[in-house]
């Protein structure tokens, strides 16, 4: 990449824009699966009993597994929420800086 | 002997054959070879990416971990699928605007090419002969167990048929013989465990009960699995970083046009796999009530005939008879071949792309060269690895997924991340401190409980854990970084000024490499 295009879409504001939009988002929607994620594993490494209570009264059903497959779950509509924001917002300020420099 | 397995088994390869023969035609440039021609869509790149990440090991392993302990293997799913989301997040797009061939591409982008590449490509390498060995044997066990084929036929057969799809047919076979395949599995799957609800009227209650008159309370809650601290954030670690650091995987992101079908393709991946791990959970659950009391399942000591491994598999027989039993059992040996494939391409990639045209010819080679060492190691490669197959029939592997990964997140990750995040990274930085992560696992995996003591014979293992990831993540991390700051050289200054650049493709795609169409 030349110098002088390197320039202009660094000084490009939709260019800030899109850094520091996507990079906030990533990184907020990667600590909250980590947050989930090793929130889930502690308490199997140091309360594991705590997912061995019941559902409900008269159920065998415990809460963890329930909150297993909701982690599952999670980390499907994650993704979906990160792609839906990215194919509209990101790639249409792509497109735009794309624009800009030619 | 199984008719209807070995009929079905045979239509899988006479289509897959097919398939080969018609990508063979495709396959002309290199960029054919490796990455399809770039043309895979996200929907079938999501599919053949859930293809490699649902392997047998997967498949049986996790049933038959539910099968024995109930909740672990829910905990033990959990922790594979997590990656998934941080590599959408933090790597996928990225990957994609760099990338070309491999993830060394990568990697060396701004950095020097014949030190980056060569340890990359040892990361790589070591990575998918771990993995392909631990595939080959549990491929030849089962097998064996299944078609009642002798254990050495079975891995030579096995590895004849990858080499072929390979070496003829490139990614463009090797991703459809994945995405035929996760199907398969995926149908197959949703089928058992169908069969399993409809057998306690579909009420969860009903399988959970019924599974704890048999197997007792515990497998309702967490067991053994992680039971300190270090472990268990030592396995996030490992899992996490180490799906992000598999080169067979992160291959499949340069076979898609762009960024957008990239992100598409994690989404699409991470929904398949979340599915399947669900289905193993309630299959896992079914085959405690449903075989584990079935005589017709067990040896004369009550254990299953062939291991817990094959828990699932009986499970398909008791659900849906003979003709099911011999779908599954195809699918089982399709699925081997599919993932065996992929980390053949992998490896031939490495030797290929980065050790012989990057860094033995500097670059300096064209298309027909390049795509003539790639076959060739495609060949050798699938040779070695039936050879150390054969010769591991005996040997205890339970090592070797786990240092696959401990490599893969301790060597490939760190090197890969840092290069596309830290303008600071420096080529020295990168190769000292991929390579103390490195040997830092290998040594950690060796002195653990699993070589030492159980492989060795030794009374105690020196390091207490069998999980070193947290450990060597960390080493690599801290070296990466040390070792870059205190480089004052006059590459460094090259590799820090070329950040820049990077960073704007990385963020845009401008000048990303496009998809050819045919």
């Amino acid at each position: 990449m030349q110098q002088e295009i390197v320039e202009k879409i660094k000084n490009d504001p939709k260019y800030q824009e899109l850094v520091s939009n996507r990079s906030r988002f990533a990184w907020i929607l990667s600590i909250i699966i980590l947050v989930i994620y090793y929130s889930f594993i502690m308490v199997i490494a140091f309360a594991p009993q705590t997912f061995a209570a019941k559902i409900a009264e008269g159920s065998v059903i415990t809460i963890g597994i329930p909150i297993g497959i909701l982690i599952i779950v999670s980390a499907f509509v994650l993704t979906g929420i990160y792609v839906w924001r990215a194919n509209s917002e990101f790639d249409s300020l792509i497109d735009q800086i794309k624009e800009d420099i030619k | 002997m199984n008719v209807a397995a070995i009929l079905m088994f045979l239509i899988f390869v006479a289509a897959t054959l097919g398939i080969t023969y018609w990508a063979a035609q495709r396959t002309k440039t290199a960029k054919d070879f490796y990455t399809a021609g770039g043309g895979i869509t996200g929907f079938q790149n999501g599919l053949a990416i859930s293809g490699d990440y649902m392997s047998a090991a997967s498949f049986l392993g996790i049933s038959a971990l539910v099968y024995t302990s109930g909740y672990d293997g829910l905990i033990y799913s959990i922790g594979f699928l997590v990656g998934w989301p941080v590599i959408l997040f933090l790597i996928a797009e990225r990957l994609r605007n760099l990338g070309k061939y491999t993830f060394a591409d990568v990697a060396s982008y701004r950095l020097s090419q014949t030190p980056i590449r060569t340890l990359s490509a040892f990361g790589a390498l070591a990575t998918v002969i771990l993995y392909l060995i631990a595939q080959l044997v549990g491929a030849g066990q089962l097998i064996q167990l299944l078609f009642g084929l002798p254990y050495w036929m079975a891995v030579v057969i096995v590895g004849a048929l990858m080499i072929l799809y390979v070496t003829f047919g490139g990614m463009l076979a090797t991703t459809w013989v994945q995405i035929i395949k996760a199907i398969l599995l995926l149908s197959g799957a949703t089928f058992i465990a169908l069969g399993v609800l409809y057998s306690f009227d579909f009420s969860f209650e009903k399988m959970f009960t019924e599974a704890i008159k048999v197997s007792g309370e515990a497998i309702m809650a967490p067991g053994g699995l992680v039971n300190n601290w270090f472990d268990a954030i030592s396995l996030g670690i490992a899992l996490m970083f180490g799906t992000a650091g598999l080169p067979h995987i992160l291959m499949r992101f340069f076979t898609v046009a762009d960024a957008k079908e990239a992100r598409k393709s994690v989404f699409f991946a991470t929904g398949f796999i979340g599915y399947f791990y669900i289905l193993t959970f309630i299959i896992g659950f079914g085959a405690i009530v449903l075989i584990s009391k079935n005589p017709e399942y067990l040896t004369g000591e009550g254990g299953l005939i062939g291991g817990n491994n094959m828990a699932a598999i009986h499970l398909s027989h008791a659900i849906g008879g003979d003709i099911f039993l011999g779908f599954i059992s195809a699918v089982a040996f399709a699925t081997i071949l599919a993932v065996v494939s992929g980390l053949t391409l992998a490896g031939a990639s490495a030797v290929s792309h980065d050790l012989y045209a990057n860094v033995f010819r500097r670059g300096k080679v064209n298309e027909a060269q390049e795509m003539k060492i790639s076959k060739i190691a495609t060949v050798v490669l699938g040779m070695i690895a039936i050879g150390l197959g054969i010769a591991f029939e005996k040997q205890n592997i339970a090592f070797m997924v786990g240092l696959a990964f401990a490599i893969a997140a301790s060597a490939n990750f760190p090197v890969l991340f840092l290069s596309m995040y830290w303008s600071k990274l420096t080529t020295r930085g990168a190769f000292i401190g991929g390579g103390l992560g490195l040997l830092t696992a290998v040594v950690l995996v060796v002195i653990g409980p699993i070589v030492w003591v159980a492989i060795l014979g030794n009374e105690e293992a020196i390091f207490g854990s069998k999980y070193p990831a947290l450990i060597s993540v960390t080493v690599a991390f801290v070296g990466i970084w040390l070792f870059s700051i205190l480089d004052n050289s006059k590459r460094a200054e090259q590799d820090r000024a070329a950040f820049e650049a990077q960073d704007i493709r990385c963020q845009t795609g401008i000048g990303a490499e496009g998809a050819v169409t045919h």
